[in-house]
This record gives structure tokens, C-alpha cells and sequence, in this order.
């Protein structure tokens, strides 16, 4: 793409550049400090037995085994609940649904606001509802379940960019072929609708891994090993919380989980990407 | 838009069956808003027959234990706030994905959408938490006392910057090719390029880059709770300490009965009514601009 | 492609059945799966309550497990007011409170199990080495702006108190007689290690927090210190010898009289086995 543009030759497209570059230099700064600053002060704790050992003396020695796996149970059910219905959502709001219609405006209204709520509120109203009304109690269940509440409008928002973003000669095309739309929808709109997803699903992920706030009410404090769904799950955030805030001389240990989620995170994200690139787009090319 | 709404291709009963489901699991996602709602006002209802809706904003200060309710300063607390982080991060995060795309060399533009997308995956704890013990004493050297509406600008930004970054790096890779190439075949320059063929192309994808970055700006707690200073006070300058209403809620749920209690509610439900609004004036705006 | 669509639809009605299934079977509240025998004691006791107490009673928890190991105790934190309000809803079977019970809550059962005492912390280099109450009710009404006033440096002084409710600030205002409407500060914290940053990031600046957490940040080399109150220094020493004037007590508490599982769990977390544990958790075992 780079050289098929040709190089700055006014001072409008120097000062692009400029502003461009700096911005990016701002923003890996600020980062790389951040980063850095978890990484200086978190590496040296991490090892093995940090990982896999349970929790002792609040958090301030041992390791975060039980909670490393509540984290991913968490992630899981949060993932399993949104996904199917954020891509269903995604694709009746772009393929099915003309923009003007009621349904899809009161439902992409309902969705933006949704994306707004605050995490406390989702903490609150995921300790009423999963917890309380349908019984589920603190458990990595209601936790995963209101996460999910939470991610809902990042997946559909994003994955409904990519339905947008497909060219509307692929559908012309297809309903001239007599292609009924199930089959155009599985074949050609899907595949080219992943980036989108898969953005979301990026986001959607982040988000969720790094929730605290809706956490503490729903799935729990508890740092034991969970035996099943049903029990209380303390997830890596609130114990970066709890260590960092209310645990004095917990802060080696906050830095050193900080220091695994964000690992955690990377290897989730490149799975993503590996998945996409490898995975589906050798699908699409098959199909 | 661009979808297929006409009714030509329906004779297919998996197109009937697979529309329907949709439709259900559409309604499932539209209710939990309203799920939200009605549990938010259910809760706050004591507090409003109580207190009375009007006196939340005429009421001298908000000390609660005394029965003093104003929750006015942290509106202005949450909207500063989240304006002066969404002006910082919305170029920031559009230039951004602008380097990625079409200035940076391919070895740095992989590594540094990874480094965006590990940023939206840090827990607000850490943002906070470094915030707290790294920029709050910087802003102290320069203007005490350092927990500042200037620092919970600052955290917010970088907070949002990621989803603003990625959604705007999302929007641009959607922008067709054969743009770029009709724009380079006329021999504009790279900026000329991206500001005249590449933004205008793009600006849906953008637009709701920001609406989302906004949302997030005024949802943010625990991050925003550890820089800010939350003093109840409407600011007079950036280095004066705020208190917004996601803050309000966390710092003070933990420890409410009652009408107290009952107020927290209120407070979050006066964050959803901003949340709608913000809504429906994007809604607005963009019917104005993109589809009239 | 096929499957992949089917897939996720699949998955979709899977995790919606699974969901409606659990919900409508309901999942036994807590409480009721206690059994009790004369030697062993098993079940799952849910507690809430008290950020503060939370890790104390998490480590009691499981000693406790480790003593009858049928037995399961799930802590969850939140806050005093959700301990006793799950109490009254019968959502925990007990409730952690830092603070004095109040009044409308005296129906509740109220079993105390630790001290914590309030000390007044300042950076470490800021000069001034004590303050009568009367110059602290001073500074935090805002009628003394600048150290120099009380004998230190020409700065201004960064007042740091605790969030309306919070049990810390109830115990530290009733103490200088103050109300929450005098005080005028310029920051606003919710937990103790906030405070401690705080202060510790600000060299003039003034806070409370609980001494517990203020000593073991001081051995830890963090830039703080702790002032005397009324002349009496703070220190764990004096909170337990009862000299301290500024404290409170951590309480766990039941709606009805505590039997079986309960009963064991909190007489053992009011006897001396324990009182390792609270102080590993920098807080002040009860004299008995």
C-alpha cells in the first residue's frame, strides 16, 4: 500500500505525517511505560509454582492456581452465552432487518445503552437477577453470565461493521444465483464478516478478563479450587483488586497476577489471530 | 442498507425458521437493557418517593447520612470527565489506526495493533492502580494536591484509546481497495488520500468508535475512583478533584442502607438516562449526516 | 461452513436450555445443606460482608476447612451494609461488619472477633511530629490550610478522608466530634491501601487509615508515618492494651442464634486458635 502513494511533498502532508507518527510514538510510550512497569515489578514473582499453588496468608504468598482456572471457567461460560447470540443479533441487525425498521433501531438502541452501563451496575443487577432471582448464588455461572450481558453489545456492534462492510454485489449476486439466504448468509457473508468479529471478540474478551467491579457481586470472592460451575470463583482481577487495595503488602503478588493476565491475554489474542488467518480464511477459500 | 429486505427469496422454510430464531435471540440481547432498567428503578424507588426526583439536583451538597442528596456536581464530574478524555482520545486513536494501516511499515503496524489490543484487556485495577502510585504524584509536583479532574482525564484516555484505535483500525481495513487505487491513479497525496477517499469512507465504522469510546468514558469506575479524588464539587480547573457517579456508586454501595442505598440507585439510573441520551443524539446525528 | 453455522446455533439453544434448566430447578438456598452430627460437621457456610475483615475471615475459613474437612466456608466481600443485609435476607448464613452494630441492627446476633485502630498518617517527610486533636479537627474543617501553621513546611496541606459510610471515617469523626458536613478534603478514598498510596504519593498530605495496615506499610520501607493521638502513640500495642482512643470492632454476626456448623464456625473464630491468624492479618486480637 505504502508505495503506491507517493512521498510528502507539501507542508499539509508533512504535518500528516508528523502528527501521525507522533501520535503513534504517544501512544507505544505511554504503553511500554505501563507495561513495563507491570513486567519490572511483576516478572521476578512469576514461576511455576506462582502459577499452579493456591493462594495462602490472603494472596500475600502462594501462588494463583484455583483462581487461574475460575478466570478461564469464567471466560468460558461468558464466551459460550455471548458468542452465539451475539452473532445471531449481529446478523438480523445487518442482513435481516432493514435499518429503518422498528424492531432493529429499538434493538440497536437497547444495545448502545447497553454498551454504556457501567460495570457496577452490571455487578448489581448480575447479583439480583443470576443470583438472587434465578438462584444461581455467587458462582462462576452468574459470573460468566453477566460478563456475557457485558459483552453482548461490543460483539454485536463490531461483527455487524463486518456484515456492513461485505460488499452488496456478494448478496446481489448470490439471490441472483437463487441462493436461498441461509446459504448465502453461511457461505459468503459470514466468512467475510470474521475480521469484524474477531474484533469484537478481541474487545470482548478484553473487556471481560479485566472486569472487576461486575465480578465481586456475582461470582465471588472465594480462592479456593472450584469443584463446579455452581461455586464461587474468584476471578484474576478481583484478586489484583483485593491485593493492591485492600491487602497491605499484597502488592508483589497484584503485579506478578497482572504480569499473567496480561500474558494470558496475549495468548488469547494471537490464538484469535491465528484462528483467522489460518483457520477460516482456509475455510472460505475451500468452501 | 444494504441488506436484502425484500421478501423475494422467503419461500425457503430454513430462511423463515433461521429468521425467526434470530429474531429470537435479538430480543433476548434488546431485553437485558430493559432487564437493567427495571431492576435499577425497582431498587431506587424508595429513594425517589422519599426524596422526590427534584431535590437529587437542587439539595445544598450530597452528604446522604444527612439526608442531603445533590447529585449535580457529579453529573458535571462524569461530563467533564468524559469530554475531555473523548477529545484526546478520538485523534489519538483514529491516528492510530491511520499509522497502522497506511504509514507505518508492515513490521511495526502487526506489533503495534497487538499492543492496542493487549490494552484493552488490562483491568481498570492496574490502570488505577498505576495511575495512583505513577501519575498522581507527577500532577502533585506540579499543582497540589494531585488526585485531579487533569488525571482522571488523563487515565480515561488511555483507557478508551483501545476501543476508539480498534474500532477505527476495523473501519478502515473495510475501506474497498479499489478506492485507494482510483485515489492513487489520480495522483493524491497520502493525506489528501485519507482525508478526502479513506475518513469519508469509513465514517460509520468511526462513528461508532466514538459512541462506544463515550460509553465507556462514563461507565468507567475503578480506575477513574483511584486517580480522581472524589470530592463532591463541580471543578473549577482540571486540577481540582471530581467525584463522577460510577465512582459515587462504588465507593459508597458497599457501606449504604437505605435511602442511602436507595439514592446509589438513583445515581445509576441518572447514568443510564445519560447513557440514552448520548444514544439517541448519536442516533440523530447520524441520521442527519449519513444516511439523509 | 455448514457446521460451523450449525455449530454456534447449536451452542446457542444448548447454553439457553442449560440456562432455563438451572433456573427453574432452582438451586437450594444456603444454609439448608448444614448437617450436623456431634463429631463431624459438614456443609457450606456462606459469609459476606466487610471488605476489611474479608482476608481475616477467609484465612479462618481455611483453617477451619482444614480442621473439618467436610465442611466448606465461601467468603464474600462487598461491604458491611451487603453482610447485613444478606443476613436479614437470608442469603448468608453469616454477615462480617466493621463497624459498631447500630441501632436498627440490634436484633441481629453480634459476635465480635477482632480491634482495628484508626491512626492519622502523614508522608513520611513531611516535619511535623505531632498534632493536638484540636489542630486536626482544625485541618479538617479546612480553618488550617497550610502546614506552616502547625509547625512545618510552607505548603498546602492535602486533606484525605474516607467515603460517606465508611466505617473507618464514622469511627474517626465521632472521635474529634465532627460531621461529615464540616470536613472539607481534597481527596476522597475508598479503601485503606488507597490511603496509604495516596499519602505516601503526596508529601503534603494528611490521612487516616486502619493501623494495622499503616504499621505493616511503614516496615515495609513505604514512605508514611503514623502520628499520636491524645498522646498516646499508635501502634497495634496500644489498640490492644485499650489506651489507643481511636477504634473499632470487627464484628461477624447471625440473624438467629447460631446452631451447628454456624456455631462451631464462629466460636472458633472468636477463640485463641486463631488469634495467629489476626494478627498475621495486622489486626488486634480481643483481650479476653
Amino acid at each position: 500500500m505504502a508505495e503506491t502513494l507517493s512521498r510528502p511533498q507539501n507542508p499539509r502532508e508533512w504535518l500528516a505525517l508528523v502528527l501521525v507518527w507522533g501520535a503513534a510514538g504517544l501512544v507505544t510510550a505511554v504503553f511500554c511505560w505501563l507495561l513495563g512497569d507491570i513486567v519490572w515489578h511483576g516478572l521476578s514473582h512469576v514461576s511455576w509454582t506462582f502459577l499452579t499453588a493456591p493462594p495462602e496468608n490472603a494472596g500475600r504468598r502462594g501462588g494463583i492456581g484455583p483462581i487461574l482456572v475460575s478466570t478461564s471457567l469464567i471466560l468460558g461460560v461468558c464466551l459460550s452465552v455471548s458468542l452465539p447470540i451475539g452473532i445471531g443479533t449481529a446478523v438480523l441487525l445487518a442482513e435481516f432487518t432493514s435499518n429503518h425498521s422498528l424492531f432493529g433501531r429499538m434493538t440497536r438502541r437497547s444495545l448502545d445503552v447497553l454498551a454504556g452501563v457501567p460495570s457496577i451496575v452490571f455487578g448489581l443487577f448480575g447479583n439480583a437477577f443470576f443470583c438472587k432471582t434465578l438462584g444461581l448464588g455467587f458462582s462462576i455461572l452468574s459470573g460468566g453470565l453477566t460478563l456475557a450481558c457485558m459483552v453482548l453489545p461490543i460483539l454485536i456492534r463490531s461483527t455487524e461493521e463486518g456484515f456492513r462492510a461485505v460488499p452488496t454485489s456478494y448478496r446481489l449476486s448470490a439471490a441472483a444465483l437463487g441462493l436461498s439466504r441461509t446459504t448465502t448468509l453461511v457461505h459468503l457473508l459470514l466468512p467475510a464478516a470474521v475480521p469484524g468479529l474477531l474484533v469484537g471478540l478481541v474487545l470482548g474478551v478484553g473487556r471481560a478478563i479485566a472486569e472487576t467491579a461486575a465480578l465481586i457481586f456475582t461470582s465471588g470472592y472465594v480462592d479456593r479450587m472450584p469443584e463446579s460451575l455452581l461455586d464461587s470463583g474468584r476471578a484474576l482481577s478481583i484478586h489484583i483488586f483485593d491485593l493492591s487495595m485492600n491487602v497491605s503488602g499484597g502488592d508483589a503478588n497484584a503485579y506478578a497476577s497482572a504480569l499473567v493476565l496480561v500474558i494470558m491475554l496475549l495468548a488469547i489474542n494471537g490464538t484469535v489471530s491465528w484462528l483467522a488467518i489460518y483457520g477460516l480464511h482456509r475455510k472460505i477459500v475451500a468452501a | 442498507m444494504t441488506s436484502l429486505s425484500s421478501n423475494t427469496l422467503s419461500r425457503w422454510s430454513t430462511d423463515e425458521l433461521l429468521c425467526w430464531s434470530l429474531r429470537g435471540i435479538a430480543t433476548i440481547a434488546g431485553a437485558i437493557v430493559i432487564l437493567i432498567v427495571v431492576f435499577l428503578i425497582v431498587e431506587a424507588l424508595s429513594a425517589l418517593q422519599h426524596v422526590g426526583l427534584l431535590r437529587f439536583f437542587t439539595d445544598p451538597s450530597w452528604h446522604p447520612a444527612e439526608g442531603l442528596y445533590n447529585l449535580t456536581p457529579m453529573l458535571w464530574g462524569t461530563l467533564f470527565a468524559m469530554t475531555g478524555s473523548v477529545l484526546i482520545a478520538t485523534p489519538l486513536g483514529i491516528l492510530s489506526a491511520v499509522f497502522c494501516h497506511y504509514y507505518a511499515p508492515l513490521i511495526l503496524a502487526r506489533p503495534y495493533r497487538r499492543l492496542i489490543e493487549l490494552l484493552a484487556g488490562i483491568p481498570s485495577v492496574v490502570y488505577g492502580f498505576w495511575g495512583l502510585v505513577v501519575m498522581v504524584p507527577l500532577i502533585a509536583e506540579i499543582q497540589p494536591p494531585g488526585p485531579s479532574l487533569l488525571a482522571g482525564i488523563l487515565i480515561l484516555t488511555i483507557m478508551i484509546l483501545p476501543t476508539i484505535a480498534l474500532m477505527a483500525d476495523a473501519s478502515l481495513a473495510n475501506v474497498p481497495q479499489q478506492y485507494l487505487r482510483g485515489a492513487a491513479a489520480l495522483g493524491l497525496p497520502r493525506w489528501a488520500t485519507i482525508r478526502g477517499v479513506v475518513f469519508p469512507a469509513a465514517k460509520s465504522g468511526l462513528f461508532t468508535g466514538v459512541i462506544l469510546e463515550t460509553g465507556r468514558a462514563i461507565g468507567e469506575t475503578m480506575a477513574i475512583l483511584m486517580v480522581s479524588g472524589n470530592v463532591v464539587q463541580t471543578p473549577s480547573s482540571v486540577f481540582a478533584p471530581i467525584r463522577t457517579l460510577t465512582a459515587n456508586i462504588a465507593l459508597e454501595m458497599a457501606y449504604a442502607l437505605g435511602d442511602h442505598r436507595a439514592a446509589l440507585f438513583v445515581s445509576g439510573l441518572v447514568l443510564m438516562a445519560m447513557i440514552v441520551a448520548l444514544v439517541v443524539s448519536a442516533g440523530w446525528i447520524s441520521r442527519e449526516r449519513m444516511y439523509g | 461452513m455448514y457446521q460451523f453455522m450449525c455449530f454456534s446455533r447449536w451452542k446457542a439453544c444448548a447454553s439457553l436450555a442449560s440456562f432455563l434448566i438451572v433456573a427453574s430447578l432452582g438451586i437450594p438456598g444456603t444454609g439448608a445443606a448444614q448437617t450436623t452430627t456431634v463429631e463431624k460437621l459438614s456443609g457450606k457456610l456462606v459469609i459476606t460482608g466487610a471488605s476489611t475483615l474479608a482476608p481475616l475471615i477467609g484465612e479462618i475459613g481455611k483453617r477451619f476447612e482444614s480442621l473439618y474437612p467436610k465442611a466448606r466456608v465461601d467468603v464474600q466481600t462487598g461491604g458491611s451494609s451487603r453482610g447485613v443485609a444478606d443476613v436479614l435476607q437470608g442469603l448468608a448464613d453469616i454477615g462480617m461488619v466493621s463497624r459498631a452494630m447500630k441501632d436498627e441492627e440490634k436484633d441481629l446476633h453480634a459476635f465480635p472477633v477482632a480491634r482495628d485502630g484508626v491512626g492519622i498518617i502523614l508522608h513520611k517527610e513531611n516535619c511535623v511530629q505531632a498534632l493536638t486533636d484540636e489542630q486536626v479537627v482544625a485541618i479538617y474543617t479546612g480553618k488550617i490550610a497550610n502546614w506552616k501553621d502547625v509547625g512545618g513546611k510552607d505548603a498546602p496541606i492535602t486533606v484525605v478522608t474516607k467515603a460517606e459510610g465508611r466505617s473507618t471515617l464514622e469511627v474517626f469523626l465521632h472521635y474529634l466530634k465532627l460531621k461529615n458536613t464540616d470536613v472539607k478534603a481534597q481527596v476522597v478514598i475508598g479503601d485503606n491501601e488507597q490511603g496509604v498510596k495516596t499519602v505516601a504519593g503526596n508529601r503534603h498530605a494528611i490521612g487516616y487509615v486502619s493501623i494495622g495496615t499503616a504499621e505493616y506499610d511503614t516496615s515495609q520501607g513505604v514512605p508514611i508515618k503514623l502520628l499520636s493521638v491524645g498522646g498516646v502513640a499508635a501502634s497495634t500495642e496500644t489498640v490492644k492494651n485499650g489506651t489507643f482512643p481511636i477504634s473499632r470492632p470487627l464484628h461477624i454476626v447471625t440473624r438467629t442464634p447460631p446452631v451447628g456448623l454456624t456455631k462451631a464456625f464462629i466460636e472458633y473464630a472468636q477463640s485463641k486458635a486463631v488469634h495467629d491468624i489476626i494478627k498475621q492479618q495486622y489486626f488486634v486480637p480481643l483481650v479476653d
